[in-house]
């Protein structure tokens, strides 16, 4: 919803919020649900979510510095 | 099993740090205890790092360490639900939870269903978001208890008769009185020096028990081929999807949740958790491969295990694993951490079902002018009232009961989602019709988990088609839909719109006051 009252403490709200969207991906389950490649032994379904913590955890980061207020 | 006494001493060393602790947290970022916000709230002072160790302490619980690895012993890779679970739901938070502290902070409220009461200025609304969290909140505390009772009984403790509960009972007085005397500020300290301890087991298990394993191949060569990956079908695409969105969804609208994010000290501190708290996901990914390697060394087959595996069934795989593959002393260290991990969430979980009793029934129903003293003292004694109820659940009736509750709150959680979440948005939502919206979610997710024998997973027919999905969403959409389509007609007997919220409310950075109620 539009804030029609802003006092300039409005979300810092944009296009790099889409961002979020990424890790989003694993949604997308037979994507990852494979035993190939294989990593350190780690099949990949395994492998490609713990991944993709950290992708996600990256990405959240970046949105973080990318919005907050200097 | 013989006792173990080396492993329960140093148990017992641990509990008793973590009881000095939970007590002189009382002094800790000092506040007046006789004001709800500071009992239940811990003043809402908690920085980064100290929010970052209590909501890792309170969403990752006890239940989950034995239950997720359990869960991959048993039935393989849809254990591994729990990971995409956690990462999903925190850009989830990063974006939606500011607005809720914000909105929170600005008109000093403790629990969502405050936030309802005050958005929709509907009281009875309120009241179902705040039985949904107590409802929903009670079994869980339960099965905090069935993951304590695992390890005790895993070093042999094993008492006869009237006595075979004494070390539960000890336990939860423990807790009892600590989170009497010091609130929200007992857990957060000691989720500090269990936190820790969890990643050091964990870290030691993942690199050590590979390693007399020959690899981590050999782990995974363990798990039945059919059970290393879910079935290739849409079918299992959409369980394990709708699995973790619903699970996601449900997360962070349990009191316990809500109550971490709101005793935190700005805004930013959820924004920063939000990138920080998924090493817990991680933490819990690693955790439920557990689950393998008690496969892989066997765990089951060795005799001195078999009666505890038909007590415990296959919550009993962590333990057995640890205790096959540790020293004395590290199992000993190891179960302390579990055991730890159950006082954690428990003691938050019964604080916030608390905050919910005393604030939204209490003053509101039943001693709308009590003093804010009279209001945290019915919070403190609530907390005493649902820890007794849970242990009450496990001493009496079959842990099947709370595991099957356990589910079901999970279900019920989800129909709060409307009238919080969209409520942080827009008020265009009705009262009215979110409260039948969420009577109509609460009955058909019930009516559904019951046909279906208490499994999460609904084979729903649409055309034709069977469709498995978490019975959480398939009730939410219903919830959803029934809320809108309400909404709209009631929104055409246009009257003014009870709303004691502001937009601006929603970006506050700092409250007009102490949290002292509407």
């Amino acid at each position: 919803m539009e804030d029609n009252r802003d006092n300039g403490k409005k979300d810092h709200n944009g296009p790099i919020l889409l961002l979020l969207l990424i890790p989003m991906l694993v949604f997308f389950v037979p994507l990852y649900n494979t035993v190939e490649p294989t990593l350190f032994g780690f099949p990949f379904f395994y492998w490609f979510q713990l991944g993709w913590i950290f992708v996600s955890m990256i990405v959240t980061a970046a949105v973080y510095f990318g919005t907050e207020p200097r | 099993m013989p006792l173990n006494i080396t492993a329960l001493t140093v148990f017992v060393l641990f509990f008793v740090l973590v009881t000095f602790v939970g007590f002189a947290a009382a002094n800790w970022k000092k506040g007046d205890l006789d004001k709800l916000h500071e009992w239940g709230l811990a003043g809402g002072k908690f920085g980064t790092i100290i929010t970052w160790f209590l909501l890792g302490g309170d969403l990752y619980t006890a239940y989950t360490f034995i239950a997720v690895p359990a869960l991959a012993f048993g039935a393989g890779a849809i254990a591994f639900f729990a990971v995409p679970y956690t990462i999903i739901i925190y850009p989830f938070v990063f974006v939606v939870f500011p607005r809720l502290w914000s909105v929170a902070r600005a008109h000093g409220y403790i629990t969502a269903a405050d936030f309802v009461r005050g958005r929709y200025g509907d009281r009875w609304l309120a009241l179902a978001v705040a039985l949904t969290g107590i409802l929903a909140t009670l079994p869980y505390i339960a099965l905090q208890l069935i993951g304590l009772e695992v390890v005790i009984a895993a070093m042999g403790v094993q008492l006869a008769g009237a006595l075979v509960y004494l070390p539960l009972i000890i336990s939860f007085a423990i807790l009892a009185t600590f989170d009497y005397f010091s609130g929200l500020r007992a857990p957060a300290a000691i989720a500090i020096i269990k936190d820790i301890m969890i990643y050091l087991t964990v870290f030691a298990a993942v690199i050590v028990i590979p390693l007399q394993l020959g690899g981590w191949s050999n782990v995974f060569a363990a798990v039945p081929r059919e059970k290393l990956l879910l079935p290739d079908n849409f079918g299992a695409y959409s369980g394990y999807a709708t699995l973790f969105l619903g699970s996601a969804m449900a997360l962070f609208l349990y009191p316990h949740s809500v109550t971490g994010v709101l005793s935190s000290s700005s805004r930013h501190v959820i924004r920063r958790n939000a990138a920080l708290l998924p090493a817990y996901s991680f933490l819990l990914g690693l955790i439920a491969l557990l689950g393998f390697m008690a496969l892989a060394v066997g765990v089951e087959r060795i005799p001195a295990y078999a009666a505890s595996f038909q007590q415990f069934g296959a919550n009993f795989a962590v333990p057995a694993l640890f205790l096959e593959v540790f020293p004395d002393w590290f199992v000993g260290f190891a179960f302390a951490a579990i055991g730890i991990g159950a006082l954690v969430p428990a003691a938050i979980m019964s604080i916030a079902a608390a905050n919910l009793f005393s604030r939204n029934i209490y003053k509101e129903f039943i001693n709308p002018n009590c003093r804010p003293m009279q209001e945290s003292r019915t919070a403190k004694l609530t907390s005493l009232a649902v820890k007794v109820g849970a242990l009450m659940f496990i001493i009496f009736l079959p842990h099947e009961y709370a595991i099957q509750m356990q589910l079901l709150g999970g279900i019920w959680i989800i129909h709060t989602f409307p009238a919080v979440i969209f409520g942080l948005y827009t008020r265009w939502l009705d009262g009215k019709a979110l409260l039948i919206g969420w009577a109509v979610g609460m009955i058909s997710g019930t009516w559904m988990a019951a046909i279906n024998v208490f499994r999460p997973i609904y084979p729903l027919e649409i055309f034709g088609t069977t469709v498995p999905g978490y019975i959480a969403v398939y009730s939410f959409i219903l919830n959803f839909v029934v809320s809108v389509v309400l909404s709209a007609v009631f929104n055409m007997a246009a009257k003014a719109r009870a709303d004691e919220t502001r937009p601006s409310d929603y970006y506050a950075l700092e409250g007009a006051g102490g949290g002292t109620g509407h």
